[in-house]
């Protein structure tokens, strides 16, 4: 329980209320608030597991562009149903809440009946900018360029789709 | 409770609020936040693997997260700028009311 | 033979020509009345003047000339028919034709008002062309198929008004009554068929009248002693009695009265009942075939029939009130005269009555519808009167045909006719009560004919037609309001012709010069006074004219002496006795017997086979229809209630689990999502489940 230390239990829950918090506020906006929070509290926590690139790049990414991103969309997408009840009217939302449940407690047995209970703590590996620079040239590379492919299309694929067209409606 | 099964419990929860999310809630955008919560719990999963696992030493782990934050980026991306597609043409980011059946 | 000469090869032209004009009107429209009139007339005129050639080439050369062909075969038999020209058949045609003919002259007048009148000239011309193949036929058979033509237009013609009910009703008791007699007659015709092969009357010998033939006949014996011969006879008898309206078939007669005058006189007083009587003239041979057992054969049975319909007649005659229904029970009893003459007399004596007979009742029929059409349609003697002074001609007339009938002395034919039947009837040697009989109905002739006369045509005006015009019930009715007329030329001119006749034909038969039966006999008859004075003939004229004289007389004085004041009077006799009155005015009861008797007899037997037919004959028919009405609503019960009922549940069903499945496609997207999920963590929960620890 060494490592089991409080920062991680704080950096955990403090993801984990920024998480509930998303998915249940009212607001949009708050919501896009508390899930910028609950990824700022997994890069903390990735840093608080030695994974420092990892953590920066997702502080960077996570909170610096998709909760803004987030934010701008519920901005344009405003005067619509802000007033209106949270939870989806279609079914009970116990079924959803169930089927989370459901999901966890699968997921909770996996891990409680696994090795991972049982296993002792190994060292920290280094994981060091320059070492990750080198595997990704050497034996990723081929994912490298195609999630740069990737995300080349993705651009342009989102601002096709959001433009607005002009002849259409009118 | 050793450190790993912690970081997988936490995971766990992380996943099944963020389905929950999804599963539960009106707004588009919040669905895909849920799934954006998901995403980052595989990723918790994965930097946990990294740290704790049996193949320690290897940084497939935390590789195998880069990329994964590269691709939520880009889907969110794109996820986002169908919502304002869809906005656009039904004035409604209500999933209730986008049903695909007339109402 | 077989004969060569021209008209006797051609006699079938004498029927067939009226045949053919009645086919011709019978395509006719209503509106064609002159066109249909004139073909009729010509028709008659034609077959008029044939059997007036034919009469005239027998003549020369008295004999039987005869033509028979096959007709039908059946297996190796052949049904043959024919015609024959022998005396009787020369005259009979001779006196239909030229009585025929007058008739349709004078119905051309009485009938003008009747919408009907081209039907009537197609009827009567089919009528009398039945009549005249009757007349000539030398087969049963032919004459058998020609008799029921006549019953058929008899019935046709009685039954002419037919929207009147009692027309309608009198035209089936015709037809009906003539029926039962023409059953015996069909059985006598197939009994003599099955007795000797042929219906032929004269064959070259092989004939049923010839020798070879009776003496078969008459040597065979049946029940009763009587021989085969006899019983054909009195068989083929029926069917005369029915027809000429003797005893007890005799209740149409007076009901046929229902058809227009014309019908009546030449139907029912000169041809068609006559046809009874020449039918036993015809099968005479066979009648008067006897034997050891039964000597006479059946001529017995027919002078009896007769003699007590002649006196039947007579008495009823005497309480009637309609002019028609008088004449037709005096039709009635001089039939019965006939019959009396043929079965005690001869063919000749029959013969000679029928034929005088023929002109005076057709003269006075003609006449009472001259009178009925001058008082427009009234017809009950107690409303007319004083006729003669304003119908002359008609007077005259009915007053020669009166006399000639009653049998007045020497110039009317009546009487010479009528005494050749009492003379033989005297010297029946079976017995002498027909003759009594016949001496009393030629005294009660006399009387009701006497006081028909004085009812009619003289005393008081009862009723004046240009004062009272009623509605007119026969279509013989002429202009309402016109003053009381003579009737037209077209009506008295027969009348007149008639009346010629009556008086000439006696002249034929006297003892002193028996022209028609020598005739008949196919001899020569020489004028031969001597003959007067033979067989106490002398004698009986003067009492038969004495008992014309008291008829007469009586008739005058109950009636003729003061004039009948008003129509509300009671007759003078009913005064006297008025049951017997009233029963003698019923027809002594006979057709309330028929009706009480045999048409109940009849109207059971129709409700039990009414019965029979509709539930017994039906029932197999009706189970079936029921069974299969069953079978179908069971049917139709299934189908509904299960089949579309399981098929409408097993629908329902099958819509109620698509909807239900359908909430899975409902487009939205966050059940999809939970759907999803939960599939995932029960997948994950299973694989993991293997792999435990």
């Amino acid at each position: 329980m060494s490592l089991m230390s409080a920062t991680f239990f704080i950096l955990a829950a403090i993801t984990l209320v920024g998480a509930c918090a998303a998915m249940m506020l009212r607001g949009l906006v708050h919501c896009a608030l508390a899930v910028a929070i609950a990824f700022a509290g997994l890069g903390t926590l990735y840093l608080n597991l030695g994974a420092q690139f990892l953590g920066l790049a997702q502080l960077l990414v996570y909170v610096g562009a998709i909760a803004v991103l987030i934010v701008f969309v519920i901005l344009l997408t405003r005067g619509g149903d802000s007033d209106s009840p949270p939870l989806s009217r279609a079914a009970l939302p116990i079924t959803g809440l169930l089927v989370a449940a459901c999901i966890f407690a699968v997921l909770a047995w996996a891990v409680f009946h696994s090795f991972a209970v049982h296993s002792a703590v190994p060292l920290a590996a280094p994981a060091t900018v320059r070492e990750l620079g080198t595997v990704l040239m050497a034996d990723y590379v081929l994912p490298l360029e195609v999630i740069g492919l990737m995300l080349t299309a993705a651009l342009i694929g989102a601002a096709i789709i959001a433009m607005r067209e002009k002849q259409a409606t009118q | 409770m050793t450190p790993l099964a912690g970081c997988l419990l936490v995971s766990s929860m992380l996943f099944a609020v963020g389905l929950a999310g999804a599963l539960t809630r009106r707004n588009t955008i919040l669905v895909l936040v849920g799934i954006e919560l998901m995403l980052n719990a595989a990723n918790l999963n994965f930097v946990a693997f990294w740290r704790f696992g049996p193949h320690n030493g290897a940084s497939t782990g935390m590789i195998f997260g880069i990329f994964s934050i590269g691709v939520a980026a880009a889907e969110a991306a794109v996820g986002l700028a169908l919502i304002l597609a869809v906005y656009r043409h039904t004035k409604t980011t209500d999933l209730s009311q986008l049903t695909g059946r007339p109402q | 033979m077989a004969s060569t000469v021209w008209i006797v090869r051609y006699l079938w032209l004498i029927p067939a020509l009226p045949i053919l004009a009645a086919g011709v009107g019978a395509l006719l429209k209503q509106s064609q009345r002159r066109l249909a009139a004139t073909i009729a007339i010509a028709s008659m005129s034609l077959s008029f003047v044939l059997a007036v050639v034919a009469f005239g080439h027998l003549l020369l050369g008295p004999a039987r000339l005869f033509v028979n062909f096959p007709w039908m075969q059946f297996g190796t038999e052949w049904v043959k028919l024919g015609w024959v020209l022998d005396p009787l058949a020369a005259v009979m045609l001779v006196m239909v034709t030229f009585v025929g003919l007058l008739i349709f002259i004078y119905s051309v007048a009485y009938m003008h008002h009747d919408e009907n009148f081209t039907r009537f000239f197609c009827f009567l011309s089919l009528f009398a062309g039945a009549m005249l193949g009757l007349l000539i036929a030398n087969s049963l058979l032919l004459l058998f198929m020609c008799w029921e033509v006549v019953g058929l237009t008899s019935y046709l013609l009685i039954g002419f008004w037919y929207e009147r009910p009692a027309a309608a009703a009198a035209a089936k008791k015709a037809f009906i009554t003539t029926r039962i007699g023409d059953l015996g007659l069909l059985l006598g015709m197939v009994w003599l068929y099955g007795q000797t092969g042929t219906l032929l009357f004269y064959d070259h010998g092989s004939g049923c009248l010839e020798h070879t033939a009776l003496s078969l006949l008459a040597t065979q014996t049946i029940g009763f002693g009587m021989a085969a011969s006899t019983g054909i006879a009195l068989l083929i008898f029926c069917g005369a009695v029915g027809k000429s309206g003797q005893l007890p078939l005799h209740v149409w007669l007076p009901d046929a009265m229902e058809g227009p005058t014309p019908v009546s006189a030449l139907i029912h007083a000169a041809t068609m009942v006559a046809a009874g009587v020449y039918l036993v003239a015809r099968v005479y041979p066979l009648m008067s075939a006897s034997s050891s057992a039964s000597p006479g054969g059946a001529l017995q049975v027919v002078a009896w029939v007769g003699a007590v319909t002649a006196i039947f007649a007579a008495l009823v005659a005497v309480a009637q009130d309609d002019i028609k229904r008088i004449l037709a029970y005096s039709t009635v009893s001089q039939l019965g005269y006939m019959m009396m003459g043929l079965g005690v007399g001869g063919v000749a004596v029959g013969v000679f009555h029928l034929i005088a007979h023929a002109f005076f009742k057709a003269l006075l029929f003609l006449g009472a519808g001259s009178v009925i059409h001058g008082l427009m349609g009234e017809q009950d003697i107690r409303e007319m009167g004083g006729i003669r002074k304003w119908m002359p001609v008609t007077f005259a007339t009915y007053a020669v045909g009166t006399l000639a009938l009653c049998g007045f002395p020497l110039f009317f034919s009546g009487f010479w006719s009528k005494d050749a039947i009492l003379h033989a009837a005297y010297g029946w040697n079976v017995s002498r009560v027909p003759f009594y009989l016949g001496a009393i109905g030629a005294l009660l002739t006399a009387f009701y004919m006497t006081r028909q006369v004085c009812y009619v045509f003289f005393g008081t005006k009862r009723r004046d037609p240009a004062l009272e015009p009623i509605e007119p019930s026969e279509a013989g009715a002429s202009d309402p309001l016109e003053a009381a007329h003579e009737s037209p030329a077209a009506m008295t001119t027969p009348l007149v012709l008639l009346a010629v006749f009556a008086i000439l034909l006696g002249f034929l038969g006297t003892p002193a010069w028996p022209w028609l039966q020598a005739f008949l006999d196919m001899r020569h008859a020489g004028l031969d006074f001597a003959q007067l004075a033979e067989d106490g003939l002398i004698p009986l004229m003067l009492a038969s004219s004495l008992l014309v004289f008291a008829g007469l007389g009586l008739g005058w004085w109950v009636y003729g002496r003061r004039p009948i004041q008003r129509a509300a009077n009671a007759d003078a006799l009913e005064q006297l006795q008025p049951s017997l009155f009233h029963a003698l005015r019923k027809g002594l009861f006979i057709d309330e017997l028929y009706a009480v008797t045999i048409l109940r007899l009849a109207w059971w037997i129709a409700c039990i086979a009414n019965w029979l037919d509709r539930w017994v004959w039906s029932g197999i028919p009706l189970a079936v229809s029921a069974l299969t009405k069953s079978l179908g609503w069971i049917d139709f019960s299934l189908d509904r209630w299960v089949v579309n009922k399981g098929f409408d549940e097993g629908c329902n069903g099958v819509a109620d689990g698509a909807r239900l499945l359908a909430r899975f496609q409902d487009g939205r997207i966050q059940n999809y999502l939970r759907l999803l999920a939960a599939a995932v963590a029960a997948l994950a929960f299973y694989l993991l489940l293997g792999h435990k620890g």
